[in-house]
């Protein structure tokens, strides 16, 4: 072996099916990370009130939902595949603050005004809040 | 009264080969069980070095010789014969090799020892997946370990096989 190594020796021997290979590996660990870690995208979205289902939309449109509950309208922005509560009558903001929604089964809920908006995808997972 | 015979077993210029090339691939085994590890399983696996050095200059057959012998005297040395870690690189250890069987007959002309180590690499963490999911935990949440393993196989698989060419070129 000669005294100067240079980098590219490392890469010499290389042919372009090994270059095909660690593609093809690494869309496989991607595809892997995606399915597996990342969940569902939704494709629906469920609005409660009170115990009444209130409406399921579509989650592919731009349309804005008022909702009324016991102490006023909780208003429901739907944007393009991701949705969110946009304002709250209730006095602590939680399900405001928890911001856009995207994942199956991600949920909001705004319980003094007994509003609650849920994310479907097309399987339902377990639902760890009922079950 | 009978005789005591006498036999005498020679061994083979094949036999000492792969006694020597399995204490070697014993060492690098004895070597990564000190590193720690951050996930149980995650390993670079240095010894599959050896296994592919051997299954290019003697064929499949001294392959599987030394990646068995190294597995079983390797858990032998460590005191983990017959434990769940013994079965997880014998599973491992039997996955890879199927798959270099076949891999071996990838034209060599597009198709290096990169390749090879790579698909050896995801092929052991399937067989120790299966092993696994089939036997120490039936459940289907270890899916969700897969893409760690899978990331694992494909950059070790990756340095080792760059590892393998330089050897090889040094020949």
């Amino acid at each position: 072996m000669s005294k100067s190594a240079p980098c590219h020796n490392w890469l010499h021997g290389l042919r372009w099916g090994d270059g095909l290979t660690v593609v093809l590996g690494a869309i496989a660990v991607f595809a892997l990370f995606k399915t597996l870690w990342l969940g569902e995208a939704a494709s629906k979205v469920q609005v409660r009130a009170g115990s009444e289902i209130f409406t399921t939309q579509s989650l592919n449109q731009q349309r804005t939902l008022e909702i009324p509950g016991p102490l006023g309208t909780t208003t429901v922005i739907i944007d393009h595949g991701r949705v969110r509560v946009a304002s709250d009558p209730g006095p602590r903001q939680y399900c405001v603050k928890q911001g856009w929604l995207t994942q199956a089964s991600e949920v909001a809920m705004c319980l003094p005004n007994q509003v609650s908006v849920e994310l479907l995808g097309n399987s339902k997972p377990y639902d760890s809040l009922n079950y | 009264m009978r005789e005591n015979t006498r036999h005498t077993i020679t061994a083979t210029e094949n036999d000492h080969r792969i006694a020597k090339l399995a204490a070697l691939a014993i060492g690098l085994h004895l070597i990564e069980a000190v590193l720690p590890s951050p996930l149980p399983g995650v390993k670079p696996g240095i010894a599959n070095i050896v296994t592919l050095y051997v299954l290019y200059h003697y064929g499949i057959g001294t392959a599987t010789w030394v990646s068995l012998l190294r597995v079983f005297a390797g858990s032998l040395l460590l005191g983990q014969l017959f434990s769940p870690t013994f079965l997880l690189s014998f599973g491992g250890a039997l996955g890879s090799l199927a798959v270099l069987a076949l891999a071996i007959h990838l034209p060599k002309q597009w198709f290096g020892p990169v390749s090879l180590s790579i698909l050896a690499a995801f092929a052991h963490i399937s067989g120790q997946l299966l092993i696994v999911w089939l036997w120490l935990i039936p459940h289907s949440g270890i899916v969700y370990l897969t893409p760690v393993f899978a990331l694992a196989a494909l950059v070790f698989g990756l340095i080792n096989g760059l590892v393998l060419t330089r050897l090889m070129q040094q020949n």
